[in-house]
């Protein structure tokens, strides 16, 4: 009786999934470029994995407690070593090498001609700078689409985080340091981003776009931003 | 029993009960008593945790629709920070050291813990300093950086109120009652011990509480130290974490997490020893694989201090840290898979019995196991690059801790409640807040991993409407007024177990281990007479034993001198050594602990020149408490009762406060390890090195001071037969120790405007301030020896003072060595730049 209300319990779980859905303009599960799916992928392998294990875990749990019999026949010391032990040390053996190859996708994949931009962030905007600094931007960055682009985040204030979630994973950007993440965007499109660390009052309001655009677009975009004073 | 013996315990009761109790009224302020103080902290921790569940449901209230304006930005930012802070720091350690504090005497079969007064004097300074942070919610000035105060947002430039230091100061504050019960704790498990038991006989919970507490010797110096740091930059504009100036961001965020990660093993370890403790009894089966549960506690302990990188995926770590950073993080589930699966092989061998901590400990399986698989996923780096800083992380963490602690705290609670009130549940209402607890929590925070992934980030208090994430939001609010709802339950069900539960005979539960031998609510005094252990202490017949040891039965069950008396045994074997006489109720803990406040307060008023007045008040009072301790003539070995005499712990090699000291210094050693190291990390990690300054170097300073070191050093170890002569060197070692100091102080004095311009010059006034430090309370601690031998507290056999000063004097020298070397060898490294 009490296993049946937790399992309804679970069931009301989906509702609000299936209302949700995944897609959305900053979500992870909806990705625009080959970084951010092979996380999403990730995710989805981990997310099967997990409910595998949940189940079985939770499953042995009630049956100890109410069907006494077979738990029983298996000596303690199989119980620990077995479940405790091996399977929890194969499968993370499995896991973490599979997501070690995917770092290294990430951080190294696609390399082809990289471009390199800056995304600058401050309290409470984001100003992207291309090609050694000449040409800016403010709130929204351009790329070229199908191209690997290396964001370098910076900041003079406080800590803020760079963050396309279409596109790839995010970085923060630390004062006195410049870090990199890369992002990659398939097809021309708006994608959104959003800064992901704490940066006072103002760290909610602090949105910004990506606009990939084609590859022949792309130098003419650039030629119509904002010039930069000689720095 | 028969008239006889039944008056000969009851007269052993009142004799026990005059000297151990605690007075009424206003007496119960003096209160050193375990019991009396663990259900302190108990209660207020709960208190802490009704504040904390409040903020919540301002928290959720705010985010269940899109743009809402129940807060703005900057209460609301206010209030997750408080949510985070009352939490971690108010409720879930206080509370499971609160549960330790109490339960630890009567598992191990002695009479209270080791310090009784250093309980009292932890409990106050929790109280007030929580008070502090609670009373800066209400005056609206709480902190508002995030429970864990990132810089360079917390820095005087972007905090410029008074809100980050109510934090800074305000989290050492409680963190000194943490760490003092840390040392007792270890002092306790390892040294009063009922005889016989020894380390392998312990009851598994004492080996939890053993680790846990090691851990917590360890893991918050750093934050301390951290906290240390970053007010000076605040109040000094000592740059530490200024990047502009030689300081880095990142270097607060390695300290903060060298603490961080093995704080939430010291949240989850001691649940998992309440659990290990209570699945057996329901299961009517001692614990299966004892031994390979507690070799898997301590391999978490050790792992938990590797693994702190994995909270700072995201700051450009390289890639070979990054691995093996990701690689020690998802194999901290072998340990924590081993002792579930001891759990289930322990009730799939056993008989387990349906009751509502069962209930719980179910509870805990399905949210804890939910929480630690989303944990190894984000152990895994891309995936973490992803969900780092959104609400995934928040889901997460909220089902490990209410899945790791809080469920097996109400466990605990359910369980133990018996014990601490001597009545049974009525059990009307526990099924029902169970439930309403646990699909409340579910319904919060299940969806809240998918609200993470679908982008919404950590500590917003709006947000727009196109990003898709109201209807989630709406539903994780609906669970939380539901799960507040089902806590309410809770307590109230305590409140009718109090007030209206059946009393019971002896041990509802029929366990095995040595608490339920007490009378229940327990006496003031816990055994009449102490129990000699042959098998696992929790295999024992605590409903024969009870009545036995009330009668007086066991080892000292007599009263002596008015004595508060315990055995001290052996740490392994837990052979009985001596006997420790353990200090009476007084008020100096009270007071003690409202003159550390005060010099908190001060420090956070900015009347930075009244502290160290206020500081001496303090010694002071500390030294008032060595007044009662120790016997002014030698004494001959003492009777217990059974076996051979043994000696008053003054006379003995290894006394509990000897030990103390060892462990205190290992955390302060921890926290220079952490200083060193940390200004290391500056010279490799921080912009604007090497510094466009010269190096203070100074080497007749150092070359005085280090004379100085070596000279209090030998005068303040040598062992003399002859008081006197002993007297004279004491004195000698003071003057040395007193010229040291004055000597580093005029050369702080004369690098303070240094310090300000850049960290290589800051570090070496930290490093220089640690030895300053030092230097003092030798000086006080060489004085105290003297004043020591004028009363009578100290001959050949009664040297104890003079050990605990050679400590020390040794620890002094080795570390004011190191601070010496330190700024050579910072110029070294910078290699010869700014010469």
């Amino acid at each position: 009786m009490r296993q049946a209300i937790g399992f309804r319990a679970l069931s009301a779980f989906s509702a609000p999934l299936a209302l949700a859905g995944c897609t959305g303009d900053l979500s992870a599960l909806d990705p625009a470029g080959p970084f951010a799916a092979a996380i999403a992928d990730l995710w989805w392998l981990m997310l099967a994995g997990a409910a595998v294990i949940f189940l079985v875990v939770l499953g042995l749990f009630l049956l100890v407690l109410f069907r006494p019999g077979p738990g029983r026949r298996v000596s303690p010391s199989r119980w620990i070593w077995i479940g405790g032990v091996a399977f929890p040390l194969v499968t993370l053996v499995a896991l973490i090498g599979h997501g070690l190859m995917r770092g290294e996708y990430i951080l190294t994949g696609r390399a082809g001609d990289p471009l390199e931009v800056e995304a600058h962030g401050s309290m409470w905007r984001w100003d992207f700078r291309y090609a050694g600094g000449t040409r800016s931007s403010e709130g929204v960055l351009h790329i070229p689409a199908g191209r690997t682009i290396v964001v370098t985040a910076t900041s003079d204030d406080v800590i803020h985080s760079f963050w396309a979630p279409r596109l790839g994973g995010k970085i923060d950007a630390i004062p006195g340091h410049a870090t990199k993440v890369r992002i990659l965007a398939d097809r021309p499109g708006v994608y959104g981003g959003i800064c992901s660390e704490y940066c006072g009052t103002g760290h909610e309001g602090m949105f910004f776009e990506v606009h990939a655009h084609s590859p022949e677009e792309y130098e003419t975009v650039l030629a119509g931003l904002e010039q930069e004073g000689v720095r | 029993m028969t008239p006889a013996p039944r008056r000969a315990a009851l007269r052993l009761h009142r004799e026990l009960t005059a000297i151990w109790g605690t007075p009424p009224g206003w007496g119960r302020l003096q209160a050193v008593n375990h019991t009396v103080i663990g259900k302190r902290f108990m209660l207020t921790a709960l208190v802490f945790f009704a504040i904390g569940g409040v903020l919540a449901m301002l928290i959720r209230t705010q985010l269940a629709t899109t743009k809402s304006a129940f807060l703005d930005a900057a209460a609301y930012a206010q209030v997750f920070t408080m949510h985070g802070v009352v939490m971690m720091f108010l409720f879930a350690i206080p509370f499971f050291e609160g549960l330790a504090m109490y339960l630890l005497p009567k598992l191990l079969g002695s009479r209270d813990l080791a310090f009784p007064r250093m309980s009292a004097y932890g409990y106050w300074c929790y109280l007030f300093g929580g008070s502090f942070l609670v009373g800066a919610l209400l005056a609206g000035v709480a902190p508002d950086g995030g429970w864990f105060m990132y810089t360079p947002l917390s820095s005087s430039t972007y905090m410029p109120g008074v809100n980050a230091d109510v934090w800074l100061l305000g989290i050492t504050f409680v963190e000194i009652s943490a760490l003092s019960a840390a040392v007792e704790i270890l002092v306790s498990i390892l040294k009063l011990r009922a005889p016989g038991m020894s380390l392998t006989r312990m009851p598994i919970f004492a080996w939890y509480m053993l680790i846990v507490a090691g851990m917590m010797l360890i893991g918050f110096p750093p934050l301390i130290l951290g906290s240390i740091l970053l007010e000076a930059e605040r109040a000094f504009g000592l740059p530490f974490f200024d990047p502009g100036r030689g300081g880095d961001p990142l270097l607060w965020q390695h300290l903060f997490w060298l603490f961080g990660h093995p704080e939430v093993y010291i949240i989850f370890l001691p649940a998992a020893g309440a659990l290990s403790t209570i699945i057996p009894t329901l299961a009517r089966r001692p614990l299966e694989g004892y031994e390979i549960v507690v070799a898997a506690v301590i391999a978490l302990a050790f792992l938990s201090f590797g693994l702190w990188v994995h909270h700072m995926y995201t700051v450009g770590i390289p890639h070979v840290a990054l691995s093996f950073f990701s690689a020690a993080s998802g194999l901290a589930a072998v340990p924590t898979g081993v002792q579930i699966f001891a759990w289930l092989a322990t009730l799939a061998h056993g008989r387990p019995r349906m009751s509502v901590p069962m209930l719980h400990v179910f509870g805990f399986l399905f949210v804890f196991v939910l929480g630690g698989l989303t944990g190894v996923m984000l152990a895994m780096v891309p995936f973490d690059w992803q969900a780092h800083d959104t609400h995934f992380v928040v889901a997460h963490l909220h089902y490990v801790l209410v899945g790791g602690f809080v469920f097996p705290m109400m466990a605990a609670a359910y369980y133990w409640l018996p014990h601490i009130f001597g009545r049974q549940s009525v059990q009307h209402l526990s099924h029902a807040a169970f439930w309403m607890i646990f699909i409340g929590f579910n319904l919060t925070f299940f969806s809240m991993h998918l609200t993470g992934l679908r982008g919404m980030p950590r500590r917003i208090s709006t947000y727009p409407p196109e990003a898709g994430w109201e209807v989630l939001n709406f539903v994780s609010s609906m669970g939380g007024f539901i799960m507040t709802t089902g806590f309410a339950l809770v307590a109230l069900d305590f409140l009718l177990l109090a007030v209206f539960g059946k009393p019971f005979r002896r041990n509802p539960w029929q366990a095995g281990t040595l608490e339920w031998a007490t009378t229940t609510p327990p006496p003031a005094y816990t055994f009449a007479s102490l129990p000699e252990v042959a098998e696992r202490a929790d295999r024992l017949d605590p409903d024969t034993l009870g009545p036995a040891l009330a009668a007086g039965n066991g080892f000292l069950g007599a009263v002596r001198n008015g004595w508060m008396e315990v055995l001290g045994v052996d740490m392994v074997t837990g052979k009985p050594e001596q006997v420790v006489v353990l200090p009476k109720r007084t008020y100096l803990p009270l007071l003690t602990a409202l003159a550390t406040g005060s010099v908190f307060a001060l420090l956070l008023l900015k009347l930075y020149w009244l502290a160290p007045p206020a500081i001496l008040v303090v010694t002071a009072l500390f030294l008032l408490w060595t007044r009662d301790c120790g016997p002014t003539s030698d004494l001959a070995d003492l009777p217990v009762g059974r076996g051979p005499d043994l000696p008053h712990h003054y006379h003995t090699e290894r006394p509990p406060s000897y030990w103390a000291m060892v462990f205190t210094l290992a955390a302060d050693a921890t926290l220079y390890a952490s200083l060193l190291f940390g200004a290391l990390f500056l010279w490799l990690s921080a912009p604007n090195w090497p510094p466009g300054l010269d190096i203070p170097l100074d080497a007749f300073t150092c070359l005085a001071v280090v004379a100085a070191l070596i000279v209090a050093a030998f005068f303040g170890s040598r062992r003399l037969s002859d008081n006197d002569r002993t007297a004279r060197n004491l004195c000698i070692a003071a003057l040395a120790h007193g010229a040291a100091l004055v000597i580093l102080l005029a050369f702080l004095a004369a690098i303070h405007g240094e310090a300000t311009r850049h960290a290589a010059v800051a570090s070496i006034f930290a490093v220089k301030s640690y030895a300053a430090f030092h230097v003092a309370v030798g000086l006080v601690l060489s004085l105290f020896g003297v004043w020591r031998i004028r009363r009578g507290n100290v001959s050949r056999l009664r040297d104890l003072d003079l050990r605990l000063g050679r400590l020390w004097h040794l620890f002094t020298l080795v570390t004011g060595l190191a601070a010496m070397a330190f700024p050579f060898v910072l110029k070294l490294l910078i290699g010869g730049a700014g010469a």
